[in-house]
């Protein structure tokens, strides 16, 4: 039951509200005004694509555009599971991304370490510029490079193997070869790079600690087992959970280069969600198979990274995304 | 020995022992890096008929320029596709460090009543995406940026990641800063770009060095949107068609007089991706140290 008063009060109330939050408002309006570009452009490019997963359950055709083909539900996404496409990119995809992850993060540490021991300052400075070089080209230079080592006639690694009265390797025809091929490029690629995160955090350790346990009798050895691995650990478990979170997104620019456009003879071990989606747009034109492949790999790679951040909020909450 | 001793610990035969394998593995993971880079150059250097016999190889048999003169024999494409990378990195790197800096200034200042908002609004595209066949028809059908160079320049304009990094960079500044010189009558704007932008300059440089670097090494966007309608395109672009298709190999035949057969098919890849890079790599090593910076400062969350 209200009274006079409190009806003689609300409104009062109410445009005191308007007028703070208008306030507010007139206040940020130039900071407002200042993110407009990054709002307006994550509206067009990020969140104006993503009702265009719609495609995934029509069968998309050119003439009746995107609102007149015809709705078949969870048929797209039906062929995929019975064609054994899904299980094929879903597992080529995580595995590839599990030995990534693991591999990388390991090689990258012990890059880190081995670096910290090195007391030359110019063979510190000159490695490390070497080091980095390979994430600095383009994933075409990369290709490149691959052809020039794996090329049948031509090859580095046939003309090695010829010189020790091997037989030459046909490793564009061989699918069984490719994981390793990929996985060594990957960790070429990308573990200089990696390790400077490492790096970094080596250097934050306290130089009292390490000399208190050499004092205490420590070699080297136990040094960097008991005083800096443990160190390392945090940033470890933090940058694993992160990875772990992106399991699902393959790196199309790698594998696109590497195995070659339409090198079908290899898609048993090298096909991931990025290539296949990138096919179905560009050669098969069935964007409905593509978008279906890209929504499921959306789905559940959010239900991913959202396991992920709620690890990383056990292991330590200040890092956690949200 | 490089140091002196600071005490008899650093001598002990374990110090030495690890001290000598980190120079080893070093040393071998750094050769490693670079001898692919060495095979591309000698290759390029070498007659294709060495090639044939040999294989690719790191110190070329029988030097020859020829494959480098192919390549130069029709200049107006390698010029053309390094004048469109240039032009894109230039304009794309200068107005994508403009936003993200304005962007990463506004949403760390603790006065911004709806700063968590707009991060997360930014931050939720890193989750969740419409994948690329709706992207590619946003920009073909409803932007209608098909064989433009628009369609490269512009997705590459933002990321979330240089946003979370500009912001972390600016946390570093005391927020005093900004409030003083509001109570002197300055006005937002004015305080990011007379105050700030001065202030950040190395934040500055290592976001900007990673635009660029990103449009420089551009080809996926450019594949996609970019028919073979248009006659110049993107350096890496070009040189994966150089790579990759025959066609290319037939003009080239056909425009420096050379019979097909006698095309040096392997030698001119090489050559072409050595013209294409080579520039980037001398520059880099000056560069280097900002990218280092990001990282570490990019590895702290925004």
């Amino acid at each position: 039951m209200k009274t006079a008063a409190d009806t003689a009060v609300l409104p009062k109330v109410r445009e005191r509200q308007t007028a703070s939050r208008f306030k507010h408002l007139r206040s940020s309006r130039t900071l407002i005004l200042m993110c407009v570009p990054a709002v307006v452009f994550f509206l067009i490019f990020a969140y104006l694509p993503m009702p265009g997963l719609y495609l995934a359950f029509i069968k998309y055709n050119y003439t009746d555009g995107i609102f007149k083909s015809p709705f078949v539900a969870f048929d797209n996404f039906r062929f995929l599971v019975m064609t054994g496409d899904l299980w094929r990119l879903t597992f080529n995809t995580i595995a590839y991304n599990l030995a990534f992850i693991v591999l990388g993060n390991i090689l990258q540490i012990f890059v880190a370490i081995m670096l910290n021991e090195v007391r030359k300052k110019w063979f510190k400075k000159v490695s490390q510029t070497i080091m980095f070089l390979p994430h600095f080209i383009s994933y075409v230079i990369v290709g490149l490079i691959a052809y020039n080592v794996l090329s049948y006639d031509y090859g580095l690694l046939n003309h090695i193997l010829a010189a020790f009265g091997a037989e030459p390797v046909k490793t564009y025809s061989n699918p069984h070869i490719w994981p390793l091929i990929i996985i060594i490029t990957f960790l070429w690629q990308s573990t200089g790079y990696g390790s400077i995160v490492y790096f970094a955090a080596i250097m934050g350790l306290d130089s009292e600690i390490v000399e208190a346990s050499e004092i205490d009798g420590a070699n080297a050895f136990q040094r960097i087992r008991y005083i800096v691995l443990p160190w390392l650990k945090p940033t470890f478990i933090i940058l694993l959970l992160f990875s772990l979170g992106g399991v699902l997104r393959g790196n199309f620019g790698l594998f696109y280069n590497l195995v070659g456009a339409n090198n079908t003879s290899l898609y048993a071990t090298t096909d991931i969600i990025e290539t296949y989606v990138f096919r179905s747009l560009m050669n098969n034109f069935n964007f409905s198979m593509g978008s279906a492949v890209s929504l499921y790999q959306s789905v559940f790679g959010f239900i991913v990274v959202v396991t992920a951040n709620w690890l990383v909020k056990k292991a330590s909450p200040e890092n956690s995304l949200f | 020995m490089e140091e002196a001793v600071r005490s008899g610990i650093r001598s002990d035969p374990s110090s030495v022992a690890v001290r000598t394998l980190g120079y080893g593995v070093i040393g071998l993971f750094a050769i490693c890096c670079l001898l692919p880079f060495l095979l591309v150059l000698g290759t390029s250097f070498t007659t294709e008929g060495a090639v044939q016999k040999h294989g690719f190889n790191l110190w070329p048999r029988e030097l020859s320029v020829f494959a480098y003169k192919i390549v130069f024999e029709n200049p107006s494409q390698i010029i053309g596709a390094y004048v469109v990378t240039i032009g894109i990195t230039l304009v794309g790197t200068a107005v994508g460090l403009f936003l993200v800096a304005m962007t990463g200034y506004s949403l760390q200042r603790p006065d911004f009543k709806y700063r968590n908002g707009i991060s997360f609004f930014i931050y939720f595209t890193t989750l969740f995406s419409g994948g690329i066949v709706p992207f590619y028809l946003l920009v073909t059908q409803y932007l209608s940026l098909k064989d433009n160079y628009l369609a490269v320049l512009l997705p590459g304009l933002m990321s979330p990641f240089l946003i979370i990094m500009m912001k972390s960079f600016v946390r570093s500044i005391p927020h005093a800063i900004t409030e003083s010189a509001k109570i002197d009558g300055a006005g937002d704007f004015t305080i990011f770009l007379k105050l700030i932008l001065p202030m950040t300059t190395p934040a500055l440089a290592t976001i900007g060095l990673f635009i660029a670097l990103g449009y420089w090494n551009e080809w996926y966007n450019a594949m996609l949107f970019l028919s073979p309608d248009v006659k110049y395109r993107p350096l890496q672009l070009f040189l994966y068609n150089v790579i990759t298709s025959a066609d290319f190999i037939r003009n080239s035949s056909a425009s420096s007089n050379v019979p097909l057969k006698d095309v040096p098919l392997e030698t001119m890849k090489m050559a072409t991706a050595v013209v294409a890079t080579g520039p980037v790599i001398l520059f880099y090593p000056f560069v280097q140290r900002y990218f280092i910076k990001g990282i570490t400062v990019g590895a702290v969350k925004g």
